[in-house]
């Protein structure tokens, strides 16, 4: 693999600055861009004063205030905002991903008429994100609270159907590109070991496309934390909030200054549940990722 | 193919499971019924019994097998992306807002209640006043003679549940609605003077400062001339069914209208009127500014760190991804607001780190630069991610055949590996755009549209979506037609620009294979 180009005498230093050297300059430099932020939100979250004036990017003290405020002021449901976001993105993301995968292995296995145009349509309809739909969300939403109290505005029940309703999408199209890749070989050896459609999904062809379950999965429910725009219409209740509308609030103009330690400290905790989620799932997101990046 | 082949519940698990959730079906498919039983809500009723049938048909028959696999996200993709659809769509035909939310007859009420003048004896309450979400003002009263609570709107009284009230029984929260404080009160009492709730054909309840009365009306509508006449000042409000509002003689509409369909008015005022159609094409401009410029910032970043991490025997390449994940890994809401508050001015990390006195919040272009900066450092790693992956997954006989030619650095960079990943990755980098285009939190959370000019609607660093979400939910008066008509645009520009692409891709990747 070495290439013979005439450099006679090079300094071997000078061969691992040029072939490897530059590498670490370039990683380094983007990391100092990439962990600026992130050490400065520990900073603050460790900071004893809790004011933005008062953080720097190095932390200058300790102290575990700002945590122990998270959970005591009364102001600050903060554990309440923690288990709303669970309660809400965990089984959004998990039936959607079950939903979408169904869809998925029917668009790879089966061949039916309107199978291209509604694939072509899934595409098209993603264009259109339920968050432009608001108004008519909101309208919606308000006549099924009318008869069905429980999944009106202002109820998790309501925000998790919206987050439901975009299961078919790119996850679907990923997961099918994915589908795709297991040979129908082994359908055909199942099906004459005397597997029905139902034990070739569910036994098969599940388990071996983990990686892209657990790459959907994971963007499903990152999707789902991350959103403010749905979260904020539907829940105004203070102790109903998620994180993010929840978090949000601690760092509006109103907030006195020192709620930025407690926001800090806040979204630290927040962050150590998808940071262990992805850090876990590594493998699985390089490789998923790139997946649906080849092919499309 | 496997869907010849001859069907059977293969196992008696199997078969118990699709009894268990057909079951699971039925069950909910009554409890869902009662409601649309009590309330006569017989189209609902008939649409739940439609979807239940088609539900328990596709189950129970055995010739189309994709079928019960596409009919959960069918049902789900119906209900809420496609009727949000074409409501958004409808509505955009419409002037329905604030000043509009109800229908003539409803209208016609809370004009005549606004009319109402104080009867001796009549029910008097104690007022406060909640928002709903959207935005709509009721009044929540006490009725001070049994202490019983009442919310009322323009639509009319109803009785309002689980209400926490003070010592004097004024209501201080409930349920669905943020509830003003005193002071509040005060301040916007001017908001109130022409709300008034119906009660009969001629009486209403009104506000009196702190406190509402029910009285009778000195306003009545005549079918005749479809008009309402106040006996007591002798105004003459005349319906006029084309923009939906009373207007008196001299063209003064009453404050209270009703919707009306206003066919593509909504549309037309982007194109035509030019207080809306300069700034919307400033927005537009800059919107486009900032959906590309994330896009290249990201990938320009990310692939060149992907290319400096793409080799295999080099030491810490492991360590280096592990921790550049982490700025993706991190919850993006939560870091735009820390990233809204290290653009701060006089505290903000961004101008101690460099020395700076930059007030980013202050002009156009700064702002502009902080919410790209932002985006910027949010969207990095996952350009590298899949940057990195695309790499990999090159054919390395192309790069060895291109080395061999004596192609090198950046000759082969342009002319080899950069086409090859634009073929693997422009369906990414399509989608990152149409995804920065409506990137509703970046600028919500980051500038929140700022700066804006005195007087201005529109901020300097607004996006379509953002302008959108403000005219319908922003704290002033609600236009859903105006903001739906955006969304259709958005919808619009977004699908017409993504298969412009995908055509551009689709003939780059006939040329490649």
């Amino acid at each position: 693999m070495t290439v013979p180009v005439k450099r006679p005498g090079r300094h071997p230093f000078a061969k691992w600055a040029g072939d490897t050297g530059w590498r670490h300059l370039v990683a380094l430099a983007v990391l100092a861009f990439g962990l600026v932020p992130i050490v400065y939100v520990i900073s603050a979250a460790f900071n004893p004063n809790g004011t933005l004036s008062s953080t720097s990017l190095l932390p200058t003290g300790f102290s575990l205030s700002n945590f122990e405020k998270l959970f005591t002021e009364p102001n600050v449901p903060f554990g309440q905002w923690f288990l709303n976001s669970l309660v809400i993105a965990v089984p959004a993301a998990f039936i959607s991903i079950f939903i979408s995968s169904l869809a998925a292995y029917a668009f790879s296995r089966f061949r039916f008429k309107g199978r291209r145009p509604m694939l072509l349509f899934l595409l098209l309809i993603q264009m259109f994100p339920a968050f432009l739909a608001v108004v008519a969300l909101y309208l919606i939403f308000g006549t099924i609270g009318d008869f069905y109290p429980v999944a009106g505005l202002n109820t998790k029940l309501g925000l998790m159907l919206v987050y439901m309703g975009g299961a078919l999408g790119v996850s679907t199209w990923l997961m099918k590109g994915f589908f795709d890749t297991i040979p129908k070989e082994l359908d055909e050896a199942a099906t004459i070991d005397g597997a029905g459609h139902a034990q070739i999904f569910f036994g098969m062809v599940l388990p071996l496309a983990a990686p892209i379950i657990a790459i959907s999965g994971i963007l499903a429910f990152v999707g789902t934390m991350n959103d403010f725009i749905l979260a904020s219409l539907f829940l105004t209740d203070r102790p109903e909030m998620t994180l993010a509308v929840g978090l949000k609030t601690l760092t509006a103009e109103n907030s006195p200054a020192s709620y930025f330690g407690i926001f800090a400290a806040g979204t630290l905790l927040t962050s150590v549940l998808t940071v262990a989620v992805f850090m876990s799932l590594q493998r699985y997101i390089v490789s998923g990722l790139t997946g649906g990046a080849v092919k499309g | 193919m496997l869907d010849q082949r001859p069907q059977g519940s293969a196992t008696a698990a199997g078969l118990i499971i699709k009894i268990g959730v057909l079951a699971v079906v039925a069950a909910l498919a009554v409890w869902a019924a009662m409601p649309l039983i009590a309330a006569e809500a017989w189209w609902g009723l008939a649409l739940e019994a439609a979807v239940v049938a088609v539900v328990f048909y596709v189950y129970l028959q055995r010739r189309a097998i994709q079928l019960k696999y596409l009919v959960p996200g069918t049902l789900l993709l119906i209900a809420f992306q496609i009727l949000p659809v074409v409501l958004t769509i409808g509505t955009s035909f419409s002037n329905y807002g604030d000043g509009h939310r109800v229908d003539k007859e409803q209208a016609t009420e809370a004009i005549i209640a606004a009319g109402v003048q104080q009867t001796p004896g009549g029910a008097t309450y104690l007022l406060a006043v909640g928002e709903s979400a959207a935005g709509e003002l009721t009044l929540l009263l006490t009725d001070e003679a049994d202490g019983s609570t009442w919310a009322g709107t323009e639509e009319g009284l109803t009785e309002l549940d689980g209400a926490t009230v003070d010592a004097t029984g004024r209501v201080t929260a409930a349920p669905d609605y943020t509830v003003w404080t005193l002071a509040e009160l005060g301040e916007r009492q001017g908001e109130l003077t022409e709300l008034a709730v119906p009660t009969g054909p001629e009486s209403g309840i009104k506000v009196q400062g702190l406190s509402a009365f029910e009285g009778h009306s000195t306003r009545s509508y005549d079918e005749g001339c479809d008009c309402i006449t106040d006996t007591a000042t002798g105004t003459v409000w005349h319906a006029d069914d084309e923009t939906g509002s009373f207007l008196t003689e001299d063209g003064q509409a009453a404050l209270v209208g009703w919707r009306v369909n206003i066919g593509a008015d909504n549309y037309l005022a982007v194109l035509t009127d030019p207080d809306i159609r300069g700034p919307f094409l400033g927005i537009f401009a800059w919107n486009v500014m900032f959906a590309a410029g994330s896009v290249l910032l990201t990938f320009a970043i990310g692939l060149g760190t992907a290319m400096a991490l793409n080799k295999p025997d080099m030491r810490g390449t492991k360590v280096y991804r592990t921790i550049m994940i982490l700025p993706y890994a991190m919850p993006s809401f939560a870091m735009l607001l820390v990233w809204a508050q290290m653009f701060n001015r006089d505290f903000g990390l961004v101008n101690d780190l460099f020395n700076l006195n930059v007030n980013w919040y202050g002009g156009t272009w700064s702002a502009r630069a902080m919410v790209l900066i932002a985006n910027t450092w949010l969207g990095w790693p996952y350009m590298f991610l899949i940057s990195l992956g695309a790499l990999q997954a090159l054919p390395s006989d192309s790069l060895e055949a291109a080395r061999i030619d004596g192609a090198t650095g950046v000759t082969a960079f342009r002319k080899i590996t950069l086409p090859l990943l634009l073929i693997a990755l422009t369906p990414l980098l399509i989608s990152s755009f149409a995804f920065n285009f409506n990137n509703f939190n970046a600028i919500e959370l980051l500038s929140g549209g700022h700066p804006f000019g005195a007087g201005d609607a529109v901020g300097g660093t607004d996006l379509l979506i953002t302008y959108a979400f403000r005219q319908a939910f922003g704290s002033s008066s609600a236009d859903y037609g105006f903001a739906s008509a955006i969304s259709v645009f958005i919808f619009l520009i977004v699908a017409t620009i993504s298969a412009v692409m995908f055509r551009f891709t689709r003939n780059q990747e006939d040329v490649y294979a």
